[in-house]
């Protein structure tokens, strides 16, 4: 039992922490806000010659088989700064999901792409019927001669105009008509029938939403063979869910800091705001909300090889958490800088939005509760 | 980082259960069990307090040389969870964990001879007198007065919410021993047998319907000066540093997981009509469930600083501010679980040990007391609102 920081973990922390400050200032998120393309390429460069984009990828397939502890300090330090690159997107989901299902050639093919940064992916799976239930797909996928026809519709694909290729989930018909197993297959972004929506994304970045229509794909298009896939894609979002948590953190723990900032130097009544006890205990609520959200980002990146149950209760039960605690802090926080909290001047409503985008993302606190609930069973169990 | 305990501290683990598989007994967990207060009764914990004393485990925080195991913090960690996984009673807190540290820390080698060896034999049985009717979250303002003379104090006033005042034979107090500018100067933390003549306690019935609690009142009360702990005017500082004892009694998640367990095993039974199938119910218990995770790996976490030889901080307080609010949640769903059930009323105690059989099952008995007597879970030992005050000081620096 050990949950200090070794010594790699504590360079990597400092020289991301170091890399966000110098990098992304506020001036230059304005900026990025109206840009179509949502993120810088040369930072994506970086990021690849700092390692980051290798991070998590298994030695054996030409990575750092890093884990989700490393990532977590990465996604914080993200948080901060609110960074726009599609980190999520390409490496905690998408190579999450290629080591997890790809065949030995898929793997060799793509991965060290994603390492040296060519290849940026995005994950569409999420569909307007299902909300945030991972099993309800009416994508389909059909066989032909020459390898695969998709269709169907889905929505808030993270990153999915920036992707060389997306990762689309679909269900796979079963040669008399009925939709089957769960299969994930790569479409090139620029495949014909594949029409995107893109969108500037609450809080930073861009989405898209997917039209798919008569998409046809080669045969190497499906991620491995044909088994089903929702066990890895629910580890994969279980994973996803750890990263969002620790960049949430690093989000509510910036708002408190400009928040305990601004209520030290802002004087009413000819004293500052935080000679007042309301205020105090405000903050003082605030601060202790950061702290358990630190604590559940690490439980989940901690539990995340643990039994799928496991794994997806803790990722469940952090996301329901943090979201909760994010969305007090966040509301405080434009609370107690008063009107100024409610413009576009400061950058305390940029941060806001990105915890709203954060509860948003897999499903809320309350949809996340009723998952934790229902994976239960062993409630409370010592 | 790893969240799992090395081979060694596996071990150990397997010591304490197989310790308590052989010690606590099935009238200990059934005392405990039916123990809506606090506390448990003396002679239920006390019988506990005696079979750690064999062991050797007696007191857990204290030093090697004063009778302590030298256990690491995640030994210590490993000890609690344990105990309250399976259910054991509570030892007299007020001896081994708050006024064992501070003999030790500013005692004399006399009063260290005399008082540790007692402490964790379980002869002594100790309360604590802190709080006066005037002075409450203000404790500083207490006005007990302590006047020299001779060789002895005389002591003149009177404490309030005073537990198990009504069983001790010892009281550590903060009383005033001098008018100084700054009422914090003036106070003495002094040690006082409570068979002395001119101690009568009043008993107080909380809203649960347990004497947990008392007023005592001192008239003329000879204690001896060589009783002081410490240096007279700097009581405070012990008792600040007692407080700290009390606040982070370090490891909650533990406990407060049983008591959880025992709220879903009720909900999960047919006694309840399956309360769980109560969606809402059912989510509930996870979001308490969830906070318990938070509040445990907060406490691994100050575990694992301790372990390497950091300062966790001022956390004591955000930890005992949490603690408190999610043991309330805890016994709040417990009287929604139990329904109807909860309207019948057992006014005798103690309850595991009742001469009729009650009226609704049995295991059901505590969970309303629990619930009304824990209203005070906020209020003892600092108001939370006392607590949110000292993380804005200590922890924002405001």
């Amino acid at each position: 039992m050990d949950l200090t920081l070794s010594d790699e973990q504590r360079l990597l922390r400092e020289s991301v922490d170091r890399f966000v400050k110098e990098t992304y200032t506020a001036d230059r998120r304005r900026r990025l806000a109206n840009d179509t393309a949502g993120f810088s390429p040369e930072i994506w460069k970086r990021f690849a010659d700092l390692g980051w984009l290798a991070l998590p990828i298994a030695e054996t397939d030409g990575g750092l088989g890093g884990g989700a502890v490393e990532i977590g300090i990465l996604m914080e330090a993200f948080g901060r700064g609110l960074a726009c690159e599609p980190y999520l997107s390409t490496v905690v989901i998408g190579a999450s999901l290629i080591s997890a299902c790809g065949t030995k050639a898929q793997k060799q093919a793509l991965l060290p792409k994603i390492a040296e940064g060519s290849l940026v992916l995005a994950f569409a799976h999420s569909e307007r019927q299902a909300r945030f239930d991972l099993a309800d797909v009416r994508t389909t996928a059909k066989k032909t001669p020459d390898g695969w026809r998709l269709d169907g519709h889905k929505i808030a694909v993270l990153d999915g105009s920036a992707a060389g290729q997306i990762i689309v989930s679909a269900r796979i018909d079963d040669g008399r008509g009925k939709a089957g197993r769960l299969g994930l297959f790569l479409a090139p972004r620029s495949a014909p029938g594949l029409a995107a929506r893109d969108f500037a994304r609450l809080g930073g970045g861009r989405a898209c939403n997917l039209d798919l229509g008569d998409v046809r794909l080669s045969a190497d298009a499906l991620l491995g063979d044909i088994s089903d896939v929702l066990p890895a894609i629910e580890a994969a979002v279980d994973r996803a869910m750890a990263a969002l948590g620790a960049e949430a953190v690093g989000i509510m723990q910036t708002l408190l800091d400009q928040t305990l900032e601004y209520t030290k130097m802002r004087k009413q009544f000819g004293r500052p705001l935080s000679a007042n006890q309301v205020i105090r205990h405000r903050l003082a609520d605030m601060a202790m909300q950061c702290d358990e959200a630190r604590s559940m980002a690490l439980r989940a990146a901690l539990m995340i090889n643990a039994e799928p149950v496991e794994r997806s209760r803790a990722a469940s039960g952090a996301k329901a958490k943090i979201g909760k605690c994010a969305r007090y802090v966040a509301e405080q926080s434009v609370q107690l800088h008063g009107a100024m909290g409610v413009t576009e001047e400061l950058d305390i409503g940029a941060y806001f939005k990105r915890l709203l985008a954060f509860d948003t993302l897999f499903g809320g606190s309350a949809h996340h509760y009723r998952r934790h609930a229902a994976l239960g069973g062993r409630a409370a169990q010592a | 980082m790893d969240l799992s305990f090395n081979a060694e501290e596996r071990a150990f683990e397997q010591e304490v259960r197989d310790f308590i598989a052989a010690n606590l007994t099935a009238e200990m967990k059934r005392a405990t069990a039916l123990t809506p207060s606090v506390f448990s009764d003396p002679d239920i914990g006390m019988a506990w307090q005696r079979a750690l004393h064999k062991k050797g485990w007696g007191a857990p925080g204290w030093p090697v040389e004063h009778g302590g195991p030298d256990w690491t913090p995640a030994q210590r960690w490993i000890f609690e969870a344990e105990c309250a996984r399976a259910g054991a009673p509570n030892v007299n807190v007020m001896g081994v964990k708050m006024v064992g540290p501070v003999i030790i820390g500013f005692g004399s080698p006399a009063q260290k001879n005399f008082y540790l060896p007692r402490i964790l034999s379980g002869e002594d049985y100790w309360c604590q007198g802190y709080s006066e009717p005037g002075s409450g979250s203000d404790l500083a303002s207490l006005k007990t007065r302590a006047v020299r003379d001779g060789d002895d104090y005389v002591v003149n006033g009177t404490k309030i919410w005073t537990t198990h005042a009504h069983h001790a034979n010892r009281m550590f107090a903060l009383v005033r021993t001098s008018e100084t500018e700054r009422q914090q100067d003036g106070i003495s933390f002094i040690l006082i047998d409570m068979k002395s003549p001119g101690i009568t306690t009043r008993p107080i019935l909380t809203i649960g319907g347990d004497h947990e609690v008392n007023q005592v009142f001192f008239d003329d009360v000879r204690v001896p000066v060589a009783n002081r702990v410490g240096e007279e005017g700097k009581g405070w500082t012990y008792g600040k540093y007692l407080l700290e004892f009390e606040r982070g009694s370090g490891i909650a998640s533990a406990k407060l997981r049983d008591a959880l367990k025992t709220v879903s095993d009720l909900a999960r039974s047919d006694a309840t009509g399956r309360a769980i199938d109560d969606p809402d119910i059912a989510v509930r218990m996870s979001e308490i469930e969830v906070d318990i995770d938070t509040l445990e790996m907060t406490e691994l976490r100050v575990l694992s600083a301790l372990q390497t030889g950091q300062n966790p901080g001022a956390v004591s307080s955000l930890l005992k501010l949490r603690v408190s609010e999610i043991r309330q949640a805890v016994t709040r769903l417990g009287v929604e679980v139990i329904g109807h059930d909860g309207l019948y009323v057992e006014p005798m105690r103690p309850l595991y040990r009742l001469n009729e059989t009650p009226g609704i099952p049995e295991e059901m008995l505590p969970v309303v007391p629990e619930y009304l007597n824990g209203r005070a879970y906020t209020i003892f030992g600092g108001s939370s609102e006392i607590q949110r005050d000292i993380v804005a000081k200590m922890v924002l620096g405001l």
